[in-house]
This record gives C-alpha cells, structure tokens and sequence, in this order.
C-alpha cells in the first residue's frame, strides 16, 4: 500500500522527463539476486521474475500474466506483443526503470505520433491495476526478456501467504 | 396525456402520406443508386437492387478512385450517397467529409469535432465508428464522447447536438444512430466499464430528448409493461430487470447497445440487441441477468417494449447480443412469416416471428461452437429457449480463477459486429464469421467509474487442429444450415453486400475486397486494398455508373487481437506463434477505394 501512495506524490513528474530517464542505468535490472516470500529482488531491490530450469515461474509472474491479459491486453496486445491500437509493452517493462514504468501506469500517458493521438490512460485509482503492477512487470520483463514465452506459464510456484494475505489487504483497501 | 399530445402533434405535422418511418428515409433507401443509411435499408438486408456490375463482368472490375480519410486507427461502417453527395467519416477523431461526385471528389465541406483526447482509452478496443445516418436533409454522427451532432447534408453546419452519455463514466459511442419518423434512435458503449446500458429516442428536428430505455433496472427505466411485454409468449412478470440479479450490481450492469438497429414500419417496432452483463466473472453477478445479451423489440414512439428473446442468460464468456437483426420475409413451414434472423455472438444462427418474439430456428452457424448442446425448443420444457451449456465449458461451474480451456467460440464470437447481408434473389443470408476458440479465467474484480470492470483473462487461438480463424458462409434461414462455406486465414470483419447482379463482397483482413458469386460462393474478383478491411461494402449509382466501395483501415479487436497472432496455450509450446500474424500482411491506414466497371 505505501508503494502505491508514492506513486500518486510523484506524478507531477513531466512526460519528458520520464522518457529522459526510461532507459535503465548500467545495472541489472534483470537478473534475481535474491528472494523474499515468493517474490524476487534484482540487487537493486527491484522486483523481477524468476525461471527455474523446468521453466516452472514465481508466482508474480504467473499472476502478471492474468492479470495483464485482463486490464492491459484490450489496447497492448496478447503477451506484450502489441497491437494496431498500443506499443508492444513487453519491451517497454526492460528498457524503462522500474519507477518510471509504475509513474506511466498510475499517472498514464499522452503523445501524438503521425497526427495520431496515443493516450494511455491513468490507472492509478484501480485497484484491479495497482494492487498487481509489480506482478505486471515482472511478467512483461519476462516476456520482454524472452524467459518465458507466449501464452499461459504452464509451471507455476505456490501462491505464499504473505502475497495472499497483501493482495487481500490492498483490495479491500 | 403527453404522449397522446406527442402523437397528435405528429400527425398534424405530417399529414396524411407519412403513416410512418421515415419519409426522407424511406425514399432515399428506396433509391438503389443512394445509400442513405449504414444498414442499406431498415431491414438491414445490405442488398441492393443495381446490377450493372453483376456475377458475368465483376471480374473486370476495376478502382475508380480512392480517398485518404487522413486518419490510421481502424476504419468501420461505410460512407453515405445521397444525390451526387457522398458522405465520408472516419473513425477518432470523427471527422466528416462532403465529397462531390460530379467533381472528382472534391471536398464540399469538413466537418472536424473537438473531442478530448481522454475519451480514446475508454474506449475497450479501438476507437471505431461505424458511421453516418441522413434523414430530412441532415446527416448524422454520433462521435466518440458521445457528442450525437446533426448536421446540416448541404453546409455541414451544426444544426444541434446533444450528450448522450458521460466518458468519465466509461461512456463511449462506436455506432451508427437509425433515423425513425420524427426521431433518431442511439445507442451506448462501454460493457467493459460497467455502464448501464441504454437506448434513446432524439428528436430530428432538435435534438429533444423524447425516451430511454435501459437494458435493466426497474420496470419504470427499462421501458415495459410487465403484463404485456412478453419473453418467448409469456408476460415477463413485475421486476425483470431487478430480481434477476443480485443486490445493486444492475446499476453497473453493463448490457451495451453498440450494434445496429432495424425497423418495421408496419408494426412500428425497433429491433436490436443488448451486450454482456458486467463484469466478465460470473460469479460477481449470480441470476439470469436481464435483460442482457436480449433481442429487443419496442415500440418507436413510445419505446416500450413488445417483446424480449435472452439468447444467453447469465453470459460466462461475452457473448453480446448486438449483431444486426435482419427482417425478412420467409416462407417456414408452408407459411409466410415475418421473421428476424440474427446471426449471434454465442454461435447460434436465429430465426423469431418478429411480431410476437416467437423462436422460430435455432442452430448453430460454425461447427466449431462446443460451448453448448443446442437451444431447448420444446414450448413445454421449463428450460424452453435456453441454450443447454456443456458443464466442461462453464467458466461459473469451474469457478474463480480457475481456467477453463478450449471454449469455442472465442469472446470475439462466431460473429461480432460485422453485418451479414441478405439476397432476396437466392433467399440466403452472406455471413462474415470468426473461427476462434478461447481459454477463460474469471477472477473477483473490483468497480471504479470510469475504470475497466472486466474480470477475466483470454487467450484466443483457432480451433484445434485448423488454421483459418474466419470463414464467410452462406445461411439457409428457413432450416438453419450452412450452404456453402469459404475459409479466411483471419476473422472476415467486413460487412457484407449482396446485390441483384448476383454477387456478394466482403472485405478481408489482409486488405482484399472479394466477389464472389451469390450461388455457388465461387471467386469472381479480389483486389488488395491499402490496409486491412473491417468497414462495409456499399454499393451506388452516378451518372448511369454503378460503383462499389469500401473502407479500408485494419484496427478494431481484430486489430488488437490478431496484429501480433495467436497462441495456443493448450497445445502446448510447440504451437506459440504458430499462427499467422495479421502484422505480417497489413499496416494501419484509412483509405476509401472506389470500384467500378472499365468504361
């Protein structure tokens, strides 16, 4: 929940700025150093997915997956492909910063490419968006990283107790 | 007593020649060398009476001109003829077009509505328009916002506008309007956003609000007669569009009317369809929820409704009801019955007694269909008119956030939108269809105004085994079955045109326009337009000339569903963008193509 507080402060931050910043430093932002009740952290504290050798995924990669395939993929396309309607995002979960990704998905986005208005809107009041975006980049960075490929996760880690019992405490907030 | 006024107002102003319809309408549709509403004509056949271009010459075909509508989001609907005028629109930003025909397609007027930008995320899959109406020497478009404007068919001058619905509420526009007598009749989008989903009558003249009909709530907003207004024969009781859901979630009870609308001027009814209760979960909204996915017909005076059919009750996988109902003539049984047929999301391909909402036939239109055994046609029976569901594929039965595989067909439907056209030659209905199946996952969602209420996640794919995703067939409506059957590697989006030349276009996705001949199904005629095709193809007359014409213009759910491809998830990785991907054939891009003889 204090996660999602942050992001409504920040939004005053200008769309130029964003893009300035969308491409990630030197760091990895991909690779999971280390693990915390069924969610994975770059060593930046970054949250990221994570592909065991049988192709089994975390949790919040698998949730991502459902989750974007319910709020996202009606403009972005099945899997982060993109469509004739919004970018392919799955690219855009690796080449932004994590903050900037979660600051255009709260805040959205407006820009006109071609005499084409592209307007993303803003899902910072929707819970149904907010309370799994972590889940939605790290399955989008999967994706945008080639780790896992299109369509449904077949292998899956155990859902913990402590996502359960935070999903449940941010939607019913 | 106001309603009486109404009426008698009406008739002073009338006179005695318009009994009723629309007078302007009705001989502008009478023309076959003008096409002066989306639909062709009130009973939205899509047939015209022209047959200069016909299934011996079609082949020579050739483009006479073309049009850049100057816009790249999805193109739907088709433009107007009236006169010497033809009417162009395109989709977001809505812009209108008077084009000259006896000058080359010189522009006589523009007319560009200020829309804001925000209006285009709330629109669920792109932001389409499916067109333009003409009646009593106006012309009109319902924009994006839903900004219904009136403009004047000469200057392009506003005569009025009016606001239907409110875009922060999820409230959006993508349909045609139908001008009937003194009104116009106008829907509203935005079933993924938990809207209330109505239908309002407009006066002509000045915009005034006469009724609105609601697809559910309390009798007094759903406009009907509970002793009167019927459902398969029977009074549909006290309360229907309440006490067949649960609690207050018919507030935001979605059932859109975003597809098209048809008359009978002998029995002054309006036809159309209602779309999918929300949300996708069908676990949030327990009961029948009425009177979603409803074939509708009510009274255009007063709107008030004659007769409903629920073609899906309790909807678990977005089957809307909105597909066009086409009014016919047809001989069933040895009989001549006023009928409808409606060729419907969910798979089923129906025929009613469009006076009494009689069932008359009610089969299937793509043998893929499997969420279902058939609907119950036994009078008797408790479940009469109800589609038997295959418990393996009730995404309610197998629950939350439980993926229910291998639905067919897809949310997409056997058919969305795209209308089918009627030829009264051969009496077989041209029927542009998906062939898509789905897995389905509903989970628990939660409501915010103005925010996406779905609740499901999809994952679309053809039909095991097969790799065409669309087919364009023709339909025996007096049986229900399938003539003749033409696969397409991707959903046919284009509506269809039958014309007394015996010939049948359609658009495809790659961008062709095809001819093919009206009884056999065989390929007189194809030519590769600049983008794919989900607009309508029309047909006009000038100068002792007949044309064709179609928008062409990819975008639309066929745009976001297909650009990329599909998976398939049930097959297995092996399968994972094995499919063709609509991106590899076509780029986005509005352009009006107009066809005709060498001369």
């Amino acid at each position: 929940m204090q996660k999602i507080t942050v992001i409504f402060l920040s939004t005053s931050v200008a769309l130029g700025a964003m893009l300035q910043g969308a491409l990630a430093e030197d760091a990895d932002n991909i690779t999971a150093a280390y693990s915390k009740d069924g969610r994975y952290y770059t060593a930046d504290d970054v949250p990221t997915f994570n592909v065991a050798e049988d192709g089994t995924v975390d949790w919040p990669t698998y949730e991502g997956f459902r989750r974007y395939h319910s709020e996202c993929h009606v403009c972005h396309g099945p899997d982060g492909e993109g469509s004739s309607y919004a970018p392919a995002i799955k690219n855009s979960a690796v080449d932004l910063d994590y903050y900037d990704f979660l600051e255009i998905v709260a805040s959205g986005k407006m820009e006109s490419k071609g005499g084409t208005e592209f307007v993303m809107p803003t899902f910072g009041a929707n819970r149904n968006v907010m309370c799994y975006l972590d889940d939605i980049y790290v399955y989008l960075k999967a994706r945008g990283s080639d780790a896992i490929p299109r369509g449904r996760p077949r292998q899956k880690e155990p859902k913990s107790d402590a996502i359960r019992a935070d999903q449940k405490e941010c939607l019913d907030g | 007593m106001k309603r009486f006024l109404i009426g008698a107002a009406l008739l002073l102003l009338s006179g005695s020649l318009m009994a009723s319809a629309n007078e302007s309408v009705m001989e502008a549709t009478g023309n076959p060398a003008q096409w002066a509403i989306q639909t062709g004509d009130y009973a939205n056949t899509r047939y015209s009476k022209l047959d200069q271009i016909n299934a011996g010459n079609v082949g020579d075909m050739q483009v006479a001109w073309t049009f850049s509508t100057g816009v790249l989001r999805g193109h739907e609907g088709s433009p107007l003829v009236i006169g010497d005028v033809m009417y162009v629109h395109s989709p977001f930003p809505n812009i209108v077009y008077a084009l000259d025909l006896n000058n080359d397609g010189k522009i006589l007027w523009k007319y560009e509505p200020k829309q804001d930008p925000n209006v285009i995320p709330v629109m669920c899959c792109d932001t389409v328009n499916r067109g333009l109406a003409f009646a009593d020497g106006k012309i009109f478009l319902h924009q994006a916002d839903t900004t219904v404007v009136a403009l004047d068919a000469t200057s392009g001058e506003v005569v009025w506008s009016v606001k239907n619905g409110d875009p922060s509420k999820g409230e959006t526009n993508t349909a045609t309007v139908m001008p009937v007598k003194d009104k116009l009749i106008v829907g509203i989008s935005g079933g993924e956003f938990g809207v209330r989903g109505s239908v309002t009558a407009y006066s002509i003249a000045d915009g005034t609000r006469i009724w609105r009909a609601y697809s559910m709530g309390p009798d007094s907003d759903i406009l009907v007669d509970p002793e009167k207004t019927t459902h398969l024969g029977k009074p549909i009781g006290k309360d229907s569009g309440l006490n067949t859901w649960e609690g207050d979630q018919w507030k935001i009870g979605g059932g859109a009317t975003w597809g098209w609308y048809s008359y009978d001027p002998d029995l002054n009814l309006i036809y159309y369809g209602s779309g999918n209760p929300s949300t996708w979960n069908p676990g949030q909204r327990p009961g029948d929820n009425r009177w979603s996915m409803t074939i509708m017909a009510r009274d255009a005076d007063t709107g008030i409704a004659k007769w409903f059919y629920q073609m899906t009750p309790h909807d678990q996988w977005d089957y809307d009801g909105i597909n066009e109902m086409i009014l016919t003539d047809q001989e069933i049984g040895g009989e001549m019955r006023k009928v409808l047929t409606h060729f419907d999301r969910n798979g089923f391909g129906y025929t009613l007694d469009r006076v009494t909402g009689e069932l008359l036939v009610a089969k299937l239109f793509d043998p893929a269909v499997n969420w279902t055994t058939g609907v119950d046609m036994d009078p008797n029976s408790d479940t009469y008119g109800r589609p038997a569901v295959v418990p393996a594929m009730s995404t309610e039965t197998n629950g939350e956030d439980v993926n229910s595989v291998g639905i067919c067909p897809a949310a997409l439907g056997s058919k969305d939108q795209q209308p089918a056209a009627y030829s009264p030659k051969t009496e077989l209905f041209y029927v542009p269809t998906n062939h898509v199946c789905m897995d389905y996952e509903p989970f628990h969602v939660a409501y915010t105004a103005g925010q996406p209420y779905v609740g499901a996640t999809l994952s679309m794919y053809p039909p095991k085994g097969e790799t065409n995703m669309g087919n364009f067939i023709a339909w025996d409506g007096k049986t229900g079955s399938i003539k003749w059957s033409l696969p397409e590697q991707f959903s046919v989006w284009s509506g269809a045109l039958a014309t007394a030349g015996d010939v049948v276009f359609y658009g495809t996705l790659e961008g062709y326009l095809k001819a093919v001949d009206a009884n056999t199904g065989e390929e007189l005629y194809k030519f590769k337009t600049p983008s794919g095709i989900i607009g309508n193809v029309m047909t006009f007359e000038h100068g002792g000339k007949q044309y064709v014409a179609v928008y062409s213009g990819v975008g639309g759910w066929a745009g976001i569903g297909l650009a990329a491809g599909l998976t398939n998830s049930t097959d297995g990785l092996g399968a994972v963008g094995g499919y063709a991907a609509l991106s590899n054939y076509t780029a986005l891009g509005g352009t009006l193509t107009v066809f005709g003889l060498p001369n």
